[in-house]
């Protein structure tokens, strides 16, 4: 019986940020596994003593790149709770459409990279040209592709006019006859199953009480999910989770995959219900003369706007340019948080939570981020014991370690 | 404001024990430095989507004995909060003795308001 | 079991999905936050754009009429453009150009004198 020590990470290619797993291997069967976090440690819960509680906004969506919006989400929640403000309620709407059209990016990079980990690279590529339709959707609304930076204590920055409804509606019903394109290689592929059927698997009680969360949670049986406590428009939508029973990296997967579909009904149906809104008139100006240039570098040429057909080519038709609303959809907000809150949002990783503390100054004096991640690091302790070697890749990755959210 | 119940040391145990057995999932710990008051550990439960929170207020320089045996999910938080804030927890099952995060030249505790020098324990 | 088939043949035979950059440039779409513009003529001095900014790039000096971002650190984020009480800030939306050293947008413009003194000079 002979005994290895083998590091696995930081740096791996299904990995998509660094960590370190020290695993115990007697031949080809992982008996131990010691984690090692810190790779990416920014200390971004300790900036809330310099930036005050509107700024931190901006550092709490730059916890995890991949679900930002449902981060400052959160913290706005908590603020808000704090404060006693009242959301309206188109705001509530606006923001579950951008928390889902998050969710939806989120899975389908998980899928692409899961795909990735056993090697059929083909169809990570698929997954991520999925993708690429709903980042133009978030740069049309939100101004960004990946850091949105939309939600305000109080609100979102931006709305939605009729004709961006309309539009999101047409990529979304692209984006899932796409996705349904990909539903047979990826839940029913041979090879797929034969990598991911029984490898990992973490039973319902197991997954209970070691506090797992999200797609981990669910794959193992239980109907949790943090969408049911109602936040934002979800009291008024209704939610139903997701769930598969078998427990292993293959169930998990379809509840993720799953989970993709679901997200395009709820901004379907949250676009059809959403009310028509006050807008507070916050003007952002408009740059009338363009002979204003930042000084050094050169401004670059003429960019050519280039749309895509339907099979994804590139045509030479510009994109189609929507006048951006003025205003944000906010309540107003007077005074300084002092209390605490703690509230709930359900990322596509799982379930975030944060504490928050005010004393009443403009520095709040606790904020506390509990990541999905950081709950599900124990969980991958447990199931790595017993599997052998070459699972490792595909077992971790099953439970979407987003660690640069684990140690913010 | 929260609603939390409050606990004492000698009690933690039991209460987590006591979730356990009820069907109580773990969340998270929470540590805030309430300066010359000590520091103030939360602990957050949930079942069924509804939430109860524990206090433990302690003065500086208290081990506290941890949940880990009974929640297998409170070793990664305990071992962060040892390191951030300095606080000692009593029979980890997995133990990094302040080295989670920091490294062994890392003298003072991150996240206090006035720096406490790192404990060995 | 040849369920990807279709899509590899339909990939073969049609044109690339990728451009050759940087000879075909993918545009942005209108109310993307490119670039950070001020009108320095429109600008009171007021500081309220350095206060609020998360990343806290921007440095006025109202005394000497003095506007400057640190264009690296900037993130992007919109807020300074929310907050001006002039609308002097604006957004466009091209990415700024590749650059090879550390860019500061440094803006002379004149400060505001106070009313008192305008009228004492009159």
């Amino acid at each position: 019986m002979a005994r290895t020590i083998l590091p696995f990470g930081p740096q791996h290619p299904v990995l998509p940020e660094p960590l370190h797993l020290k695993l115990t291997i007697e031949d080809e069967i992982v008996t131990e596994a010691l984690p090692t976090l810190g790779y990416v440690h920014r200390g971004l819960e300790k900036l809330c003593e310099v930036r005050d509680f509107n700024q931190m906004i901006q550092i709490v969506e730059r916890v995890c790149g991949i679900c930002s919006c449902l981060h400052a989400l959160c913290y706005c929640e908590g603020i808000e709770q704090i404060m006693g403000v009242d959301v309206p309620r188109r705001a509530k709407y606006l923001r579950t459409i951008w928390g889902e059209l998050h969710r939806m990016h989120s899975h389908l990079l998980w899928l692409g990279l899961f795909a990735d980990a056993f090697g059929f690279e083909s169809l990570f590529m698929q997954f991520w040209r999925v993708r690429e339709r709903i980042m133009d959707i978030m740069e049309a609304t939100c101004g960004n592709r990946v850091v949105v930076s939309v939600n305000v204590i109080g609100g979102v920055r931006r709305d939605l006019t009729p004709e961006q409804c309309q539009w999101i509606e047409q990529q979304l019903a692209i984006s899932e006859k796409e996705i349904k394109q990909l539903q047979t290689t990826i839940l029913s592929d041979y090879t797929v199953k034969k990598r991911t059927v029984g490898k990992g698997v973490l039973t319902k009680e197991q997954a209970y009480q070691l506090g797992a969360v999200g797609p981990m949670l669910r794959g193992s049986g239980w109907a949790q999910d943090a969408r049911q406590t109602g936040y934002a428009a979800f009291d008024e939508l209704g939610f139903e989770p997701v769930v598969e029973y078998d427990g292993d990296s293959y169930a998990r997967c379809a509840v993720r995959f799953r989970e993709t579909l679901q997200s395009i009904d709820i901004v379907r149906l949250a676009i059809a219900r959403m009310p028509a809104g006050e807008t507070a008139a916050n003007v952002s100006g408009a740059m009338e003369d363009d002979t204003l240039r930042p000084v050094g570098g050169k401004r670059g040429d003429i960019m050519q706007a280039y749309n895509r057909d339907k099979h994804h080519r590139i045509t030479a038709a510009p994109p189609p340019n929507f006048d951006i609303p003025a205003g944000h959809v906010a309540a107003k907000v007077k005074g300084k948080p002092d209390g605490e809150a703690v509230t709930r949002v359900e990322q596509p990783r799982g379930e975030l939570m944060y504490y928050i503390k005010g004393v009443g100054s403009k520095n709040m004096d606790r904020v506390r981020i509990r990541t999905p991640t950081f709950a599900n690091i124990p969980p991958l302790l447990a199931m790595l014991p017993g599997c052998e070697l070459a699972d490792v890749p595909v077992i971790v990755l099953s439970i979407d370690p987003c660690i640069s959210c684990t140690e913010r | 404001m929260l609603e939390t119940i409050p606990v004492t040391i000698e009690s933690v145990r039991d209460v987590a024990k006591q979730c356990f057995d009820e069907g109580w999932r773990l969340v998270t710990l929470s540590a805030v430095d309430l300066g010359e008051a000590g520091f103030d550990i939360l602990y957050h439960y949930d079942k069924d989507l509804v939430m109860r929170h524990y206090r433990l207020t302690i003065p500086k320089e208290t081990v506290v004995p941890s949940i880990s045996p009974v929640y297998f999910a409170a070793l990664l938080v305990e071992n962060e909060i040892r390191d951030q804030f300095g606080i000692c927890f009593a029979d980890i099952v997995l133990d990094f003795g302040g080295a989670l995060y920091l490294e062994e030249e890392v003298r003072a505790m991150p996240f206090c308001k006035v720096s406490v020098a790192q404990k060995q324990c | 079991m040849f369920n990807m088939t279709k899509n590899v043949v339909t990939n073969l035979f049609t044109k690339s999905s990728t451009r050759l950059y940087p000879f075909a440039v993918r545009g942005h779409f209108e109310g993307f936050r490119g670039t950070l513009l001020c009108n320095i003529d429109e600008c009171i001095f007021c500081r309220t754009c350095m206060i609020k900014c998360p990343s806290q790039c921007i440095a006025v000096d109202n005394k000497a009429g003095t506007w400057a971002c640190d264009a690296m650190a900037c993130v992007y984020c919109g807020v300074c453009v929310d907050v001006c009480p002039t609308s002097c800030l604006s957004m466009t939306k091209e990415h700024r150009p590749v650059a090879t050293e550390q860019q500061t947008i440094f803006l002379q413009g004149t400060p505001k004198k106070k009313k008192k003194d305008a009228e004492a000079a009159e």
